[in-house]
């Protein structure tokens, strides 16, 4: 083990190991965040939501965008998927369709950072816990 | 690739008890199957606080609760939470008063009016990962002391933070420091007081096993303020899994070289030891404490001189609880001006409590100084269990008293509990509802002080358990008026010239019953009732000749043949004979036998 021997070499630790607890930090004030859930049942997982998950996870970060990802169970749009439900903060939920990994990067760049909408987006009408 | 999901699973003391380590194994083996072993890690943390319901698994980032979960459900956790999203529905959190299922710790009552600084970590991080502390900006306020403030400063900084100590006297931290500070000497001492002997608490056990960096990081910076490079923790051996903590994080600092030598580069040095008591309350004093260490008997002395001037072999030493130093790192990092903004006008911050009783959500929980008793009850201790309804609430532990329904709205500090006639001590509240007697509460607060009463000082060795005697004396019916005059003269004799404060406030569940609930002891003396029906003794077993059938069952359940009756009449109960067993009663199928 290399000794901290400064503020420095503190901080540098730091920083290191900040991802290990970035995600709970994050959790514990999640209503200040944008919230992504993806659609992660049998029919979801199928139509590759597994790589839009992982797509938003790497790709938000390199945009410098905070925000809480997790996975749900069948929305009930099997039709459309891989749907993902995206809630921004003081805002309604919205769910988009067919989200493959070019369509997470127009939701990226688009609704996340400018908040203009994008295509197939499916009307939703009820209350989620 | 960092994980996607974190599952923190509670290895504090509570949980461990019901096999939280095997739920460990298990999530762990079930991932490792289905190859997420990258994706999901799982994490050991100290106490969530709500070990009544333990163990504890909260899945992140969606906050999802579970409660009393056993090794075999993590198959399930994994297969429907973590592969299909849905939570699985059985293992969340009840509302008590609503009985629905609640989705994520967002929206529990219990964490809703919390605020979490000496707990800040605990149920968070891992607390055997010096890593994890680091992350949550660990060791920076040790840092900024070493590279940045003189020793003076900190002093003023702690001074301007309002900190009083959590141990139970309230005295003011930084003032404390500056005592320490002033005395020269060839070698001064940090003492952590972990020896934590009310009844029924265990926030200083939580915080060193769910956190135990906080407390390192602490004295180091006590050290290097006071000019000591010694720190010593008085630990209760009782304590196994605080201890191994407690030494692996010691361990851990000295490899990171945040304990040892020119720490940070500077020329400052601090070492920590452990140092075990066998668990007797009055070690808990201070100067008990320090004599404990030193080898001799646990026996308090006169103060002054106080140990900041003359304490841990003869040097200045200064002592301080687990949780007030647990507040030192944040008010450090945050600065003095945002810790005295949260609280009351003379405590700030926050305080720990551990709530027990008859309430819906038993824990640990930490509320800003000035939250009410209401609020603690009701809002965050989800009322009374089974609709019953309060009648007192016990704070202060052995040293403290009871406070009633007109207190509920009194803003918790260290002033207004004392202004009410009980004190903050430690932090235990013991919630009771109608069915407890007061006279009984009080006697059991004094059969502990008797016990843990050292024997140096007249009137708490004997002063107590006359106290005690007439108490008893009182539940078994045989109490007078001149008793009652008696305990109260006698309370304050012992007050008054007691040696140490275990005698000092040893009366105060005494006084504190009578004063609230005077009639309660009327009532046990000149009526010979116990009014919540607990005192066996004062029981009167009758048969409701309206509701008998004349069965005979209940004569046939008597051990002393007490009941006597012919067949399909009613049944009557021979009072001299009965020796309250209370067998009748619960055999009668027709709820014909009653107490009065
Ligand atoms: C009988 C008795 C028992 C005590 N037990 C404890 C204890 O278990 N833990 C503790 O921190 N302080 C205990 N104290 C208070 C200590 O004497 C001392 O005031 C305290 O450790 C100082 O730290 P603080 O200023 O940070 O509260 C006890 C005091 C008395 C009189
Ligand atoms: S008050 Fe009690 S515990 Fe304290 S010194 Fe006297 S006998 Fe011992
Ligand atoms: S068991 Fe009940 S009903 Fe039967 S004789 Fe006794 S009191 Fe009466
Ligand atoms: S309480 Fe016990 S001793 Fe008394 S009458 Fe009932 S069964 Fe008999
Ligand atoms: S020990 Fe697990 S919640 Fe307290
Ligand atoms: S023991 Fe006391 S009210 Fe009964």
């Amino acid at each position: 083990m290399e000794k901290i021997k400064s503020l420095a070499d503190l901080k540098r630790i730091k920083e290191n190991v900040q991802t290990k607890i970035d995600l709970r930090e994050k959790s514990e004030q999640v209503e200040n965040l944008i919230q992504i859930k993806v659609a992660m049942a049998t029919c979801g997982i199928a139509a590759g939501s597994k790589d839009t998950m992982n797509y938003f996870i790497e790709n938000l970060e390199k945009n410098g965008i905070a925000a809480v990802v997790t996975q749900t169970g069948c929305m009930g749009y099997c039709y459309a998927e891989p749907t993902v439900e995206i809630t921004k903060p003081g805002k309604d939920p919205i769910v988009f369709g067919h989200v493959t990994t070019e369509r997470a990067e127009e939701i990226i760049q688009k609704y996340l950072k400018n908040d203009e909408l994008v295509a197939d987006i499916i009307p939703v009408n009820f209350e989620t816990i | 690739m960092s994980y996607k999901m974190h599952i923190l699973v509670c290895g504090g003391t509570g949980c461990r008890a019901s096999a939280s380590h095997q739920i460990i194994t298990r999530l762990e083996e079930c991932l490792k199957e289905k190859n997420l072993e990258d994706e999901v890690q799982v994490i050991a943390t100290g106490c969530f606080g709500f070990c009544e319901k333990g163990p504890i698994v909260k899945v992140m980032p969606d906050n999802t609760f579970y409660v009393q979960v056993k090794p075999d459900d993590a198959e399930e956790i994994v297969n429907e939470h973590v592969i299909k999203g849905r939570k699985v529905e059985r293992l969340l959190y009840k509302d008590p008063e609503k009985k629905e299922a609640v989705s994520d710790s967002k929206h529990m009552g219990f964490y809703k009016k919390q605020l979490r600084i000496a707990l800040r970590n605990c149920g968070f991080i891992d607390p055997e990962n010096i890593e994890e502390y680091i992350a949550r900006e660990g060791y920076s306020a040790l840092a900024k002391c070493i590279t940045k403030m003189k020793p003076e400063e900190v002093i003023n900084e702690i001074k301007l933070s309002g900190l009083r100590g959590r141990g139970g006297g309230g005295f003011p931290t930084g003032l404390k420091w500056e005592f320490a500070s002033k005395y020269q000497a060839d070698q001064k001492y940090v003492v952590c007081n972990a020896d934590e002997g009310d009844p029924g608490a265990f926030m200083d056990r939580s915080i060193m096993e769910g956190d135990p960096h906080s407390v390192i990081e602490a004295m180091a910076i006590c050290g290097y303020s006071i000019g000591a490079t010694k720190g010593l923790v008085y630990i209760r051996a009782e304590y196994p899994l605080a201890i191994q903590r407690l030494k692996t994080a010691i361990h851990q600092a000295e490899e990171f070289g945040l304990l040892g030598e020119n720490i940070f580069g500077s020329n400052f040095s601090f070492n920590i030891e452990l140092r075990y008591g066998a668990g007797a309350f009055v070690c808990g004093e201070e100067t008990a404490l320090i004599h404990s260490m030193e080898g001799h008997r646990g026996e308090p002395t006169m103060k002054p001189p106080f140990p900041a001037e003359s304490g841990y072999l003869n040097r200045p030493t200064n002592v301080n609880n687990v949780e007030t130093l647990a507040n030192i790192p944040a008010i450090i990092i945050k600065g003095a001006n945002w810790f005295n903004k949260i609280g009351t006008e003379r405590s700030k911050g926050t305080k720990v409590f551990a709530l027990a009783g008859k309430i819906n959500n038993v824990g640990l929980i930490e509320v800003p100084m000035g939250t009410t008793l209401r609020e603690v009850i009701y809002e965050i201790g989800g009322g009374i269990k089974n609709g019953k309804k309060f009648k007192a609430v016990q704070t202060g532990g052995p040293s403290g008293g009871c406070l009633t329904e007109k207190h509920l709205d009194v803003p918790i500090d260290f002033d207004n509990l004392l202004a009410s006639g009980s004190m903050m001590g430690s932090g235990g509240m013991i919630v009771m509802d109608e069915d407890d007697c007061m006279v009984s509460v009080a006697k059991f607060y004094l059969e502990f002080t008797v016990e843990e009463s050292c024997g140096k000082c007249t009137p708490c060795r004997i002063g107590n358990k006359r106290l005690h005697e007439t108490l008893d004396k009182i539940t078994q019916g045989k109490g007078t008026m001149e008793d009652l005059e008696t305990l109260k003269n006698l309370s304050r004799v012992i007050k008054d010239t007691a040696l140490c404060g275990l005698g000092q406030t040893s009366p105060n569940p005494v006084l504190s019953t009578i004063d609230n609930f005077y009639d309660e002891y009327l009532a046990h003396i000149k009526d010979k009732k116990c009014p919540a029906g607990q005192c066996k003794a004062l029981l009167m077993f009758h048969i409701d000749p309206e509701l008998c059938i004349g069965c005979g069952l209940c004569a046939r359940n008597c051990p002393v043949d007490a009941i006597v009756g012919e067949r399909k009449e009613p049944h009557f109960i021979n009072t001299a004979k009965c020796i309250k067993c209370g067998a009748c009663m619960e055999k009668c199928k027709f709820k014909a036998v009653s107490t009065r």
